[in-house]
């Protein structure tokens, strides 16, 4: 998919190999690099896992691979907890049936 | 020429960029040995009640309501001895610009960087300081980046800071996203090198000092609407500086009596660094994986003295289980009618249990409530648990295990605040002291000093230095 200059995108970069990694990191994070992300605008026509150079929100120029454009928030709500029903169910008869109910 | 940009080379410069990024020089306040001024910090490095509650109020922080609970106290009382059970009150301080406590840090913080000249702010959190810090920069018309621990290697990441990033970019913030890992101070040093902006660090006397607010309008608002001070006051704890702030505050207030309890969510055994375990716990803050290394070793944050230093004010340290929080997150919404941030929670799970302790004509207040919404929400945080392999189920909360399972209290008879050990924790920090800084002797202001930081006697501090083998002053 080809992005254009200008688009709002974000870019992936490894900060540190695994052999970079600092000495305190425990074993199962050591074995995996240090990664980053950042949004921006695009300088120059792309696409999708080139090297390119972006523009951030506070103006710093940065560079790395394209990940996507205009990414969106994909957080929610997650699937419905059907426990969580129960807690209102329960809560508001122990309070309704106690001799607090004056 | 280019500087070099290594790890090992950026971390060597961190004093130096910490100093250009935060404008103090910490070495005034320093002996050279463990004692440091900490008061004089205080002092002269922050504001006065009066010009932090002008700073705040200039961009609507602070001032928010103080709530009584009566339908969670009713309940609570139906499980306490007789003639048990406290009122339970809360603050809420969701009512804040960005949604939480944390403006008041950040109002001070990001007014003091403006009045410094810096063009931005930069603060490493993954948390509702961001949010907070990235609202005060949009105010105060200065830039602003947050740089977060958020993913795992396989790129999934807590659904709380997903969020959390996008309130940041609401605000006009650029986010910096980072992979688990302790570097992220590694590119948080490298972007206050780059930038030149100012270190909004939560742990510097400004954040602090901003904190003191909320401890003295709650004095100011319990005098007001009941005649008198609070019994007991809950902060939840994790970098300490909630409890720090509020209970400064409080004695500000002249409210030296007031019983202040920190509460933590109990992760025991989860590793905070570890990219596998990142996914497998289901709060982001506020919890035992903090708020025991922090109170333990306040001076680990990023700043050479951290002005967060819970030991010195803390009365009790009690931990809650996470299915107790959710449980009490969802008792606040469906009785009280106020649907808030889990995070937040952790205070009123313990303040529902401490309650049942505490005469009925008592009073326990939770310090703070937090925004929620997608992503920050135990619908969220849940459902996000069960699909890592965390089993939920109601049962006794007790055999909760982190990153196992999460168990609700099969009644709110079952959730019972767990105190940690204060002589444990207070013992700890003094080994902490003599461990990192690889000290031999210990003066008699170094004594004072410890007894001060870590609530004790002088010679409990001396019977613990001497299990350390180190030369003391007598």
């Amino acid at each position: 998919m080809e992005a254009r200059k200008g688009d709002w995108v974000i870019i992936h970069n490894t900060v540190l190999t695994s052999d970079e990694r600092a000495p305190q990191v425990p074993e199962d994070t050591r074995c995996v690099p240090l990664e980053s992300w950042v949004k921006g605008f695009l300088e120059k026509n792309a696409v999708i896992g080139e090297e390119v150079i972006i523009t951030t929100i506070t103006g710093r120029k940065v560079s790395g691979k394209l990940v996507e454009i205009n990414p969106s928030y994909r957080h929610n709500f997650g699937e419905f907890v059907p426990e969580l029903l129960q807690i209102g169910i329960q809560l508001k008869e122990m309070l309704a049936g106690g001799e607090n109910n004056a | 020429m280019h500087k070099d940009m290594s790890y090992q080379a950026v971390m060597a410069r961190k004093n130096e960029i910490m100093k250009q990024a935060i404008g103090i020089d910490y070495s005034v306040f320093e002996s050279g040995t463990i004692a440091f001024d900490y008061e004089r910090m205080m002092r002269e490095t922050g504001y006065t009640l009066e010009e932090m509650q002008s700073i705040q109020g200039s961009t609507g922080v602070g001032n928010t309501p103080l709530l009584e609970l009566r339908n969670l106290t009713a309940l609570a009382r139906k499980f306490a001895p007789k003639g048990k059970g406290a009122r339970i009150f809360i603050k809420d301080e969701a009512s804040n610009p960005s949604g939480s406590f944390k403006a008041r840090r950040a109002a001070n913080a990001v007014y003091h960087a403006k009045k410094l000249g810096y063009k931005g702010v930069i603060a490493a959190t993954s948390g509702n300081y961001g949010a907070a810090v990235a609202s005060q920069a949009a105010m105060q018309g200065l830039k602003c980046i947050i740089v977060q621990e958020c993913y795992d290697s396989k790129g999934v990441g807590q659904p709380e800071i997903i969020e959390k990033a996008r309130k940041c970019e609401a605000y006009g913030a650029e986010v910096v996203q980072l992979s688990v890992g302790p570097e992220l101070f590694y590119t948080f040093l490298k972007l206050l090198e780059e930038t030149q902006y100012f270190n909004a660090s939560l742990y510097t006397p400004f954040g602090i000092a901003g904190v003191e607010t909320l401890g003295y309008e709650l004095a100011v608002q319990f005098r007001e609407k009941e005649g008198r001070d609070p019994d007991v006051v809950v902060c939840t704890n994790a970098g300490g500086g909630n409890l720090t702030g509020t209970a400064r505050g409080l004695i500000k207030s002249g409210a030296e009596g007031v019983q202040v309890v920190g509460a933590s969510v109990n992760l025991q055994g989860l590793h905070m660094a570890s990219d596998k375990q990142f996914n497998r716990k289901s709060f982001t803050t506020g919890h035992t994986g903090f708020g025991i290394p922090f109170s333990t070793w306040p001076d680990r944050s990023d700043v050479p003295r951290s002005a967060a230093r819970p030991l010195r004010y803390m009365d009790r340290y009690v931990t809650v289980s996470q299915g107790e929080v959710f449980y009490m997150t969802e008792a606040l919404a469906q009785l009280q009618g106020l649907e808030r941030g889990p995070a937040g929670n952790t205070s009123l799970a313990a303040a529902f249990s401490i309650a049942q302790e505490l005469d009925q004509d008592q009073i326990i207040v939770v310090q703070e409530t937090e925004y929620t919404g997608a992503g920050k929400h135990i619908q969220a945080q849940l459902s996000f648990a069960r699909q890592n392999g965390i089993e939920i189920k109601f049962g006794n909360p007790k055999e909760e295990i982190p990153g196992t399972n999460i168990i609700l209290p099969e009644n709110p008879g079952l959730i019972q605040a767990k105190d940690i050990d204060m002589d444990k924790i207070r013992r700890s920090y003094i080994h902490n002291s003599i461990e990192t800084t690889g000290i031999a002797y210990v003066s008699k202001t170094d004594i004072e000093f410890l007894s001060q930081d870590a609530k004790v006697s002088v010679d409990f501090v001396k019977q613990v230095l001497r299990e350390k083998n180190v030369q003391i002053e007598e």
